[in-house]
């Protein structure tokens, strides 16, 4: 097996655009490119995360756009991913695999998504499109419904009374908002405190608005590599160590939904395929799309024991000081989530860790870090582990 | 080609007549609803159609604030597990969204339905939901 590296990341500001998602995906595709020292002609193939940019910009099968927007040659297959939330891990995931395998030694993967131009109404029915369209979607369930269903399944499964469990969730986003004033690519970059979630409007009980992270606009790319043909043309190339991605049917077939088979396996994979287990991760960027997710997901990958997250939260575990610090870049909460291209904004904040150039939100000598992102009702998880090289 | 053996549209027609069809798997015993194309439990496609009992627990739930378009806010989410095993997911009626709470969990629900028209923005079939009544 070929080692497969990352050159370099490009990324926009997130936050809400004025610009095109094919513009935006130029800015930081041209920038992944530049950090990358090679050119887009040279460009084997090319990956993209777009969930919804048919219903935001009445546009479909963008990524051959993209390509030609940027100059790829019409030799590069350029092909849209589409897993919900997940979608840009997905296809990082897939370049990686194929550049490993041989079938290519340069290609790009990455995410451009608008989904602020939709405003609020239109932006939660596409997005609950991603509940089983038969048997779920007529209940009206949405995704900050599906994470409400989440945090009260969790208080009961483990005894713990509610409003403890929302302390916790609260501190999530507290912590995320703290790292995102630091992230000059941020959506938002303002601190909150605990009273600032608890005495927002409910959503979808018990999460309250600064339960959710938000709807963004922005694009991130990433050029990947064959170590041994172009792993010289840069000073810190980083390894694509291991990776995973799991499936899992309709909530109603999960039934713990504070345990999601999808991500337990996905990230069995990625740990398997690095070698590597969850106390050699020094840096976690993971799919907080509500604080309870986050709750959740540091369990499911081994970070901490199942039922114990909410104290080590609260003990300061995950701060960027604490044992193992998570979300540097913000989160999704902070930092925003522009879906289609989430995935490829937390590999970008891994790789600019890994190579020590996160300015103020830095993580201490990271080596090894965990990219983790979640699609649907937990339909889709996929998980990178991304080591200095 | 085999076919499908309990399509949405017979699953609807069941609800519709008051029965709740699913599938019974012939080989581990367990049901499937509602229905896939194998069993849920052991991915056998040796089932028989079969109409479960409509009483079952309150597992999880949510009050949704904020619906999608269509929908009229606030009402209650719920997964319930049905007496045979399987979950599903549907909307608590008949109760006050303002008194939900986690009391809810584990009380015992009887399972209806309810006709969803077909979306005027999309070229969606006529829907329904399975609501629930506590007892």
């Amino acid at each position: 097996m070929r080692d497969v590296v990352i050159l370099g990341v490009g990324m926009t500001k997130f936050g809400i655009s004025s610009l095109s998602q094919k513009e935006m995906f130029a800015e930081a595709a041209l920038e992944a490119l530049q950090e990358s020292q090679v050119k887009a002609r040279d460009l084997q193939a090319l990956f993209v995360g777009n969930v919804l940019g048919d219903f935001e910009e009445g546009q479909i099968n963008i990524a051959p756009f993209l390509a030609a927007e940027i100059g790829m040659r019409p030799e590069a297959p350029a092909t849209r991913f589409e897993s919900a939330c997940a979608s840009a891990t997905v296809a990082v995931r897939h370049a990686a695999l194929l550049v490993r395998s041989g079938e290519y030694d340069l290609v790009m993967a990455g995410g451009t998504e608008r989904t602020a131009i939709m405003g609020t109404p239109l932006a939660t029915k596409t997005f609950a499109m991603g509940s089983h369209s038969e048997y779920e979607r007529f209940s009206g369930i949405t995704f900050p419904g599906v994470f409400g269903m989440v945090a009260h399944q969790y208080a009961a499964k483990y005894g713990i009374p509610l409003e403890s469990l929302k302390q916790a969730m609260a501190k999530v986003a507290v912590k995320n908002h703290k790292n995102g004033v630091l992230n000059p690519l941020a959506h938002f970059r303002k601190e909150i405190t605990v009273d600032t979630v608890l005495q927002s409007p409910m959503i979808a009980d018990p999460l309250q608005l600064f339960d959710c992270c938000p709807f963004s606009d922005g694009a991130a790319a990433i050029v990947i590599a064959d170590a041994e043909r172009f792993g010289d043309r840069v000073e810190k190339p980083i390894l694509v160590a291991g990776t995973g991605q799991g499936s899992a049917g309709p909530l109603y077939r999960q039934k713990d939904l504070t345990r999601m088979a999808a991500r337990e396996a996905s990230a069995k994979q990625a740990y398997e395929e690095a070698g590597l287990g969850p106390s050699d991760i020094d840096v976690i960027e993971l799919h907080d799309c509500f604080t309870i997710a986050e709750v959740v997901a540091l369990e499911m990958l081994g970070i901490f024991d199942f039922g114990e997250a909410p104290e080590a939260i609260e003990r300061g575990d995950t701060a960027l000081d604490g044992k193992i610090p998570v979300n540097p870049s913000g989160g999704l909460k902070a930092k925003g989530h522009p879906i289609g291209a989430t995935g490829a904004a937390q590999t970008y904040e891994i790789v600019k860790q890994l190579r020590g150039e996160c300015g103020d939100r830095q993580v201490k000598d990271a080596k090894v870090g965990l990219v983790d992102t979640l699609g649907g009702d937990f339909g889709t998880v996929c998980n990178l582990v991304l080591r200095r090289y | 080609m085999s076919s499908y053996p309990l399509t949405f549209h017979e699953f609807k027609q069941g609800l519709a007549e008051g029965r709740l069809l699913g599938l019974k798997c012939l080989e581990c015993g367990a049901g499937s609803v509602p229905p896939s194309a194998v069993c849920a439990e052991c991915g056998s496609p040796k089932l028989e159609k079969n109409s479960f009992s409509k009483d079952g627990l309150i597992r999880t739930f949510t009050v949704i604030r904020v619906g999608p378009e269509g929908f009229e806010a606030p009402y209650i989410v719920a997964l319930v597990e049905l007496n045979e095993g399987p979950w599903v997911l549907g909307n608590l009626v008949e109760f006050d969204a303002a008194a939900a709470g986690m009391d809810l969990i584990n009380k015992r629900v009887t399972v209806s339905s309810k006709g969803i028209p077909p979306d005027p923005g999309a070229a969606g079939v006529e829907g329904v939901v399975l609501t629930f009544e506590l007892t």
